[in-house]
């Protein structure tokens, strides 16, 4: 317990008597009531006295600290505090303590805060058509000197972005073909044309949904984990030192990703669309569609340059995705939810420039007529 | 200082500690008194940090107990744990901050969590915290905007924000300037024969081990065990173990010709 006592004294001074145990846990009993009791004071002399004080620890010194360093009229003394704590309380410098060192920075204006933005956004793209020539260069470097590429990693990768995603581009396609499959075979049964359900999943899986699915799911789950690896190099310095000892960080880290990421992606894109008009088939068992019935207007529905139209996507969508992955990570700045960020702007930049991507391939078909 | 049975606060008994089941050290037992400023010395690879990491209860020991003002913490539950841990301060080896938060938010964290004093005393209490390892003119950075030295003074102030009986320090004088090295030395002295408080220093730094502590352990990674205990400025001097001569005297081992 801690207590203070007010007094005052014939010849005009206030005395603020202390005493028992000053810590965290008591220091709430006599805080508020000192610092009142000393401003009530006004320009009289105070004088804290801490005879009765039995034990005195940082919180303890907060106190006397506290009294002591707002600049006032009267002189503040504190007495009889025991040597042991005296000592402590020595440490600090109330006049130092009296104001803000570090306050935080006046806000700029709201016009200012624009033209910051823009030209973050404006550098951000600078440095997108930069990396596209480093990593042009780099691909470039590697296709002329292949003993070059790290293969080693390339294939640890190609595992990672390839077998190991098989699970999840399965399940999410499988969904895909029922889910379309059931959805348009219901209004179709009105007319008796539930067959042609059959062209629109092989149409819709081989042109467009295989592709994209794929693609997205390679964004949330690669393009992220590029960004994070590469980042968490980044902030432990690693990436400084490949390019301490001359190796360039886009050739090292970059290119086996890329090639990785260009070598599995059309082959998930394959088994994402085999997925997807499994899942197709099996939803039309229930509308009485065998599955060769199925097959055959598969077949017959979709042609050979339909499959290319998706499957040539598909390595565009590779490059796209773990480029974009590569640089967020490579931009990661310092501080503790940086890698984090780098990974979100990975998944969401990744995602823009499929649809926007996907976009112009659309409009590239439909001009060429494919 | 008296070493009545009283005045053990911290006991460790026949400890192995190590990682997945590995001991890297083996049968630990050694005993901290109150107020005392006790250094867990050794080479790099030792097991000093994985032996302090089973002190403070971050992990189980592969075998043994440790007593913590008498309760077990090998055996403790949850709360007790709890509530043994609140009594003590960590200092980490990297500082340890969290990164959204500004240094002073840092060192108020605890203040605001365990304690329900005023806003204005947390304030101050934090800055003069923060002025103890000397950053009071960097209270509102981000620790990624400050060095490795000062993000580390930072973590120590927040380990002794409750002012804690206990404070455990991972090696506290790596990366710091000479002067503040010198100046965390003469804090911990201050804190120690002032006001009692118990240190249990993990270091290397023969400088601040001649200056701060009383008692040290020396590990040894190939002896997989404590190879001396004892005041580090006797042991530099009386010492007949060659490892332990080396060790205090800073000598490179000795190659046979």
């Amino acid at each position: 317990m801690a207590a203070v006592s007010i007094s005052d004294t014939p010849d005009g001074r206030r005395i603020l008597a202390l005493s028992g145990r000053l810590d965290s846990a008591t220091l709430p009993d006599v805080w508020n009531a000192s610092r009142r009791a000393a401003a009530e004071a006004g320009s009289r002399p105070l004088v804290v006295d801490a005879a009765g004080v039995d034990y005195c620890d940082g919180a303890g010194a907060a106190l006397f600290v506290e009294l002591l360093r707002h600049p006032r009229e009267g002189a503040v003394e504190v007495t009889n505090l025991r040597p042991a704590f005296a000592v402590l309380l020595k440490q600090f410098h109330p006049d130092v303590l009296a104001h803000d060192l570090d306050p935080e920075p006046a806000r700029r204006p709201a016009v200012e805060e624009v033209g910051f933005a823009v030209s973050v956004v404006w550098r951000d793209i600078r440095t997108q058509v930069e990396f596209i020539g480093e990593l042009t260069s780099a691909l470039w470097f590697a296709i002329r000197h292949p003993a070059s590429v790290r293969w080693k990693d390339v294939w640890r990768i190609c595992e990672r972005v390839g077998a190991d995603a098989l699970p999840i581009v399965a399940l999410i396609s499988f969904l895909l073909g029922m889910i379309l499959a059931f959805q348009s075979a219901v209004p179709m049964k009105r007319f008796g044309a539930e067959i042609f359900v059959a062209d629109l999943i092989g149409l819709a899986m081989l042109r467009e949904l295989g592709p994209l699915m794929t693609a997205i799911l390679l964004a949330g789950r690669s393009g992220a984990a590029f960004a994070a690896e590469i980042g968490t190099m980044r902030v432990n310095q690693e990436v400084d030192a490949l390019t301490t000892m001359g190796l360039n960080p886009v050739r090292f880290l970059v290119t086996p990703r890329i090639i990785a990421a260009v070598l599995m992606t059309p082959l998930l894109t394959l088994f994402s669309d085999l997925v997807g008009l499994l899942g197709g088939a099996l939803t039309m068992q229930s509308f009485s569609i065998p599955y060769v019935t199925f097959l055959k207007e598969v077949d017959a529905a979709v042609n050979m340059s339909d499959f290319l139209a998706g499957f040539v996507k598909s390595f565009v969508f590779a490059l796209l995705v773990a480029g974009i992955g590569c640089l967020r990570g490579l931009q990661t700045s310092a501080g503790a939810s940086a890698v984090g960020d780098s990974a979100t702007r990975a998944v969401v930049s990744g995602i823009i420039l499929l649809v926007v991507v996907d976009g112009i391939f659309a409009v590239a078909y439909y001009m060429l007529d494919i | 200082m008296s070493a009545g049975n009283n005045d053990i606060i911290i006991r460790v008994e026949g400890v192995d500690a190590g990682y997945d089941g590995v001991a890297i050290q083996k049968n630990l037992s050694f005993e901290i008194r109150r107020g005392e400023v006790f250094g867990i010395l050794g080479g790099s690879g030792s097991g000093k940090s994985t032996l302090m990491k089973v002190m403070i209860g971050l992990n189980l020991p592969i075998a043994g107990h440790i007593f913590i003002a008498g309760d077990d913490i090998v055996t403790a539950d949850e709360a007790t744990l709890e509530r043994i841990q609140r009594r003590f301060g960590v200092m980490y080896q990297s500082g340890a901050l969290f990164g959204s938060m500004s240094l002073l938010e840092n060192v108020r964290l605890p203040l605001e969590v365990y304690t329900e004093l005023p806003d204005d005393a947390i304030d101050l209490i934090a800055r003069m915290k923060l002025e103890l390892v000397g950053l009071e003119g960097f209270t509102g950075h981000l620790p990624a905007e400050l060095s490795g030295g000062m993000q580390k003074r930072a973590g120590i102030a927040r380990a002794m924000a409750l002012d804690p009986s206990i404070l455990f320090l991972d090696e506290p004088s790596s990366g710091l300037d000479p002067i503040t090295a010198a100046s965390l030395d003469a804090t911990i002295r201050r804190l120690s024969d002032n006001l009692g408080v118990t240190f249990v220093i993990v270091s290397h730094d023969l400088g601040s081990v001649f200056v701060a502590m009383d008692r040290v352990i020396l590990l040894d990674l190939a002896a997989k065990g404590i190879i001396a205990e004892g005041d580090p400025r006797r042991l530099r001097e009386e010492s007949t173990d060659p490892r332990v001569r080396a060790f205090f005297r800073r000598e490179a081992e000795v190659v046979p010709a």
